[in-house]
């Protein structure tokens, strides 16, 4: 049966990071300030690491530029992109909390359609907090949700849920379209407030936007490598749907959780729709043997923690995508950089991404 | 994406009634109805006489109708209470089925507006559904939405949808423990959204708010899954549960989709779930069964249409579900003897009505 009580939600202010990739300035915090000042700022300063960010006063924060990923990551920074929002997960790999919030300097808070300003972060972590359902989907979205549950016919024993590792929000007025879209319809502005969270299933792939995103960082973090973007690849705007993809192959592995839905943040700047096609070009090409390849990827019983089954993933992304460009075995040289760097830099959690009874398919 | 013009006389709503007087039913319904030709199946366990209203373009069938179309006696021992309504579904020419439980009325959108229930259900069923990927921004067919970033454009033309599964404000269709342990519980939450339910995955489909594809789907929808105690209340009964999980198996063998979500009906109060708990206990024990079960039936490349699919599944219910209860064995029969039926009714003349 799914919870009743309507308990307020944990800040969770020593747990959670909040992780934001910028080039340009912070101001965007000044709106969030009432949200966001408890919580720590990881800031990761793409581009010019000479230009200075100025965060506003106040923000307890610790920021880096590429001269620090260097310093911090030696020759494997490599697989830490430059020149694009995908060096965001460095934020990731160097937090010591539990929980990460990833948002994008061109978001804002969101009203509900009671003009009340929305609490995204709230909202995840309520999200975060409470089970997922990816085994059987409830035709009232969230059962955990104060005022809903589960409906007639949805068995019993699968009402436990299982443990939520990410959680996707949504965004208002300029919604995620890809370039070819947005030039179709460069007006189209999303005005539909949606009030519902729910699990995607599991078996089922999705888009995962890195704009308003959080996750629980001990279950899933090492699965949340943004790829190789930007600045000397040839693909960009692809960081956050490949870590998705990577994600919720893993998610299903382990029996995790995935939400998607509230909270809704408002998303202001549309970017160039021309410099977005060039970015994504390949990757309108690519996603079409990208998605076979996730749909059909399966872990061996061996997989039990994020990482083995990231390196699993790792040598099917060499052996199949390989064929399709070289791009995919430098991107799988990557993925194990990636981890490589992660378990140095999280020595101290030892065994704590294993799961308790060991994941099995 | 376009608007989407309702073609009236391809639409047949088709009404159970389990409770006489339908006057304030149908006149709630009356703004959403009157366009339409309705279909009312009287269950054939009701006593009185039907109320209704004038003002309509309906047919109205009763015991006897049934009967002397149904002849083997199983099936019309299984046409009585929700299930009078797949009679309806038999004897329907139309290609879109919308069907209502007789306590609901119309709901009100977040802006006070009536939902326009058919309408709504015929543009989830007439736009194209997304199964194989699933889109963030909820029905990309929607105005004001479409794919997402991301979304790969080989799957963007989506498949035919063939069935729609509205909700339900106020009373919304929980099971009886659900209800009981919540009595002051009502669902207030109108979620503006259509989804489409991924392909292989399974939901409980309630036969509250539904609309379909009779064309595609049509013997797919089939009464066959009485409980030994089903009584007269949604919660006293699993058969649309069941019927609604053999629906999602055939749709996604034949690559047809499943949309849920808009429209929404409000459901009136009614019953005492603490009462019910008795009755529906078997229902809720034999999920535990059903959902594996279904969750990895396969259908061979040879069931290419609704009524093969009905046909492979029943034969897998008898095999793997039968010896676990006798309610399986007879539910297996119960579709086997539903598609017979259907071919039957389909190769005569239409039935002569009421």
């Amino acid at each position: 049966m799914a919870e009743t009580s309507v308990s307020p939600t944990p800040l969770l202010k020593d747990e959670l990071d909040i992780v934001i990739p910028t080039i340009r300035n912070l101001d965007f915090l000044e709106m969030w300030r009432p949200f966001f000042q408890p919580y720590h700022l990881i800031i990761v300063q793409d581009g010019d690491p000479s230009k200075v960010i100025k965060v506003p006063e106040g923000f307890d924060y610790e920021l880096y530029n590429r001269n620090d990923i260097n310093r911090i990551l030696g020759p494997k920074a490599s697989c830490i992109s430059f020149k694009d929002s995908a060096c965001r997960c460095f934020g990731y790999m160097v937090s010591k909390k539990k929980y990460i919030f990833t948002i994008d300097d061109d978001c804002f808070v969101a009203k509900d359609p009671s003009g009340k300003e929305i609490n995204a972060l709230e909202q995840h972590i309520k999200n975060l907090l409470t089970p997922s359902t990816p085994f059987f989907f409830n035709t009232l979205y969230d059962p955990y949700r104060e005022g809903a549950d589960f409906v007639r016919g949805y068995p019993f024993s699968l009402r436990e849920g299982v443990p939520t590792a990410v959680s996707h929000g949504l965004w208002l007025n300029i919604p995620d379209y890809d370039a070819p879209t947005q030039l179709v319809k460069p007006r189209e502005r999303n005005t539909r407030f949606v009030d519902a969270v729910l699990t995607i299933p599991k078996g089922t792939l999705f888009p995962m936007c890195g704009m308003n995103l959080a996750f629980n960082r001990e279950l899933i973090g090492p699965a949340m490598y943004f790829g190789l973007m930007g600045d000397g690849q040839p693909i960009g705007r692809y960081d956050d749907m490949w870590a998705g993809w990577c994600m919720k192959v893993i998610c299903d592995h382990l029996e995790l959780g995935v939400k998607t839905g509230l909270p809704y943040i408002w998303h202001s700047k549309a970017s160039n729709p021309f410099v977005n096609l060039k970015k994504e070009y390949k990757g309108i090409y690519w996603q079409e043997e990208l998605i076979p390849f996730f749909q059909a990827a399966t872990l061996t019983e061996e997989c039990t923690t994020v990482q083995k089954c990231y390196i699993e993933l790792s040598k099917q992304v060499r052996a199949k995508l390989g064929k399709v460009d070289d791009y995919f075995i430098k991107l799988a040289d990557a993925m194990l950089t990636w981890i490589e760097a992660w378990d140095e830099l999280n020595q101290a959690e030892g065994d704590s991404t294993e799961l308790p009874n060991g994941a099995k398919k | 994406m376009a608007q989407v013009s309702i073609k009236d006389n391809e639409v047949d709503v088709v009404i159970g009634v389990l409770h006489a007087d339908m006057t304030s039913f149908m006149e709630e319904w009356r703004p959403v109805f009157s366009r339409f030709h309705l279909i009312i199946i009287k269950d054939p366990d009701l006593k009185d006489e039907l109320r209704i209203p004038e003002g309509f373009n309906l047919h109205v069938y009763t015991k006897s109708d049934i009967e002397r179309v149904v002849r083997p006696s199983s099936a019309s021992l299984l046409l009585s209470g929700y299930s009078c309504r797949y009679f309806g579904y038999l004897v329907s020419q139309k290609k879109y089925i919308i069907s209502i439980d007789d306590d609901c009325i119309p709901a009100r959108d977040s802006d006070g507006n009536l939902v326009d229930v058919v309408t709504q259900h015929v543009t989830n069923l007439t736009t194209p559904a997304t199964p194989f990927f699933f889109n963030t921004l909820y029905d990309p067919y929607r105005k004001g939405a479409d794919f997402v970033r991301g979304y790969p454009f080989s799957l963007r033309s989506g498949v035919t949808c063939a069935l729609s599964c509205g909700l339900w404000l106020n009373l919304a269709d929980y099971d009886a423990p659900t209800q009981a342990l919540k009595p002051g519980q009502r669902n207030s939450r109108y979620v503006d959204a259509v989804l489409t339910v991924p392909a292989k995955v399974m939901m409980p489909v309630s036969g509250i708010n539904i609309g379909f594809d009779r064309e595609m789907v049509g013997p797919a929808l089939l009464p066959a899954l009485r409980l030994a105690r089903e009584g007269n209340l949604r919660w006293e009964t699993v058969e649309d549960i069941w019927c609604g999980m053999c629906l999602k198996v055939v749709c996604d063998h034949l690559r047809l989709g499943v949309k849920s979500g808009l429209p929404y009906v409000w459901r009136k109060e009614r019953g005492d779930a603490i009462e019910s708990l008795q009755k529906e206990w078997e229902g809720v024990k034999l999920m535990e069964e059903v959902v594996p079960f279904f969750q990895s039936v396969r259908l061979s490349r040879a069931a290419v249409t609704a009524e093969d699919c009905v046909v492979e599944i029943a034969e897998a219910v008898k095999q793997r579900l039968g010896p676990l209860d006798p309610v399986f064995a007879r539910a297996a029969q119960a579709m086997v003897d539903w598609v017979k039926l259907w071919k039957v009714v389909r190769t005569q003349s239409p039935p002569s009505v009421a």
